[in-house]
């Protein structure tokens, strides 16, 4: 068990070194999620009477969009650099490989969601930052992280590659978004975490449901 | 030749049972008398939209236990069963969203509402196609199956999620078995529904039979032409 977890943390330390070396994710996540908020800000602008009624669509969109490029970038580097068959010839679970993946995309995004939370206080004037919030957040990217690790493992390996990434993500990662968006919405309008017991339940149950499957099936997506 | 024999008597049972469904819900049984009298002729529809519904649920389950077959085994068998199960239900969940379409502009007054069921229906599609954009991405046989596969698996699983969140958000959609409902059936119409639920549901099992039969013949005229380049 304990070397499971070594396995774990080796790759998953392989990747942010990577990642704060080249900053390469980051930078366009951050960059593309900074100009989706400018686009929604001007979308928005006169349409409607308060643009702080749209803050919980554009917060879960952005992250939605912005967090895709990330993972789409997680397995294509690897595969380009011939640097995935090496990992997958290491004599180790091969779970332990999608773990250490899905953590590195799940801090990838957390960075970012850190990153333009404060621009839509800015931007939009609401404020977002709360304890309840970024519960929220958190449980909502650990289900994105989980499901997006495997699709991007699958897509890598097709034609397409990250183009199908979102055509296969978004219709499964559905309930999380609504689920995701309607409890921002309660907490904006001041209500609290537990009148949304059921959502958060999903959300958890989302999280833990496709963790399991993605831990079955991960052999299967690696496979040569 | 004694499947093909088994399948023409498939072929035709499921042709008189759609014949008689047809019958039965156009001309025996009975208008509605719980709505509005200018949606009448358009509540008929029922005996067709929640058939058709119900065999794409049906048909992206088999999908989905097909898939999960396929991992266990990797026997190309349960790959066949899986795609084919999927393209029967591309057709019918379209049938299901176009037809509910119709109905709802004279019920609701509208063509589209964000309703749950409706909702679910349009994501079941998209994971339908996604399913099959994916397959396209995949040259190499065994990994098209093997990819598929997993992503039967969670496509299905996310399906009832996605039906309870939208529920939770709002609903205008009438519930039909639910006999408290006022939505509830008549006799003389019940008997019509649930002959064309059982007609369609053979309706599918001779679609995917006979789909499956192609796609055996595919797999020989492919194994045959890769002899053939062989050589």
């Amino acid at each position: 068990m304990k070397r499971y977890f070594q396995v774990v943390w080796a790759v998953l330390w392989k990747d942010l070194r990577i990642e704060l070396r080249t900053k390469d994710v980051f930078t366009s996540m951050a960059v593309f999620a900074a100009l989706a908020l400018l686009i929604f800000n001007f979308a928005f602008e006169l349409r409607i009477p308060d643009k702080s009624m749209v803050v919980p669509g554009v917060l879960w969109v952005t992250i939605a969009f912005a967090g895709v490029l990330g993972l789409g970038r997680a397995f294509i580097s690897e595969k380009d650099r011939g640097s995935l068959a090496g990992l997958l010839l290491a004599p180790v679970d091969r779970s332990a490989i999608y773990f250490g993946k899905m953590l590195a995309s799940l801090i990838f995004i957390l960075v970012v969601e850190a990153f333009i939370l404060p621009l839509i206080v800015v931007f939009f004037n609401v404020p977002l930052i709360t304890a309840p919030l970024l519960l929220i957040l958190l449980l909502g990217t650990i289900g994105f992280a989980a499901v997006g690790t495997i699709f991007s493992a699958l897509a890598v390996n097709t034609r397409a590659r990250e183009v199908l990434l979102p055509v296969l993500l978004f219709p499964v990662l559905l309930p999380l978004l609504i689920a995701g968006i309607r409890t921002t919405i309660g907490l904006l309008e001041g209500q609290s975490l537990a009148e949304h017991a059921n959502w958060l339940q999903l959300i958890v149950f989302f999280d833990i449901l496709f963790l399991v499957v993605a831990f079955l099936t991960f052999d299967y997506v690696v496979e040569e | 030749m004694k499947s093909s024999r088994s399948l023409l008597v498939l072929n035709t049972v499921a042709a008189v049972a759609i014949l008689i469904a047809v019958y039965l819900a156009l001309v025996q049984a009975p208008e509605a008398t719980n709505v509005v009298e200018e949606i009448r002729p358009a509540q008929r529809i029922i005996y067709f939209h929640v058939p058709s519904a119900w065999i794409s649920m049906v048909a992206f389950f088999v999908t989905f236990i097909a898939s999960i077959l396929y991992l266990r085994t990797n026997n190309v068998r349960w790959d066949i069963w899986a795609y084919s199960a999927a393209e029967i239900g591309i057709g019918f969940t379209i049938a299901a969203t176009v037809s509910g379409s119709i109905w709802a502009k004279p019920a609701w007054n509208t063509w589209w509402t964000w309703d749950p069921r409706l909702t679910t229906y349009t994501i079941v599609l998209l994971l339908f196609i996604a399913y099959f954009m994916l397959r396209g991405a995949i040259d190499e046989p065994g990994r098209r199956a093997r990819f598929a596969a997993v992503y039967g698996i969670f496509a299905f699983l996310s399906v009832p999620l996605t039906f309870m969140s939208i529920r939770w958000w709002n609903t205008i959609h009438p519930v039909i078995i639910d006999p408290s409902a006022e939505f509830g059936l008549g006799p003389g119409m019940s008997t019509a529904f649930f002959f064309s639920l059982f007609a369609f549901t053979i309706l599918f099992v001779d679609l995917l039979a006979n789909r499956i039969m192609v796609a055996w013949d595919e797999e020989r005229v492919a194994a045959l032409r890769e002899a053939l380049t062989a050589n």
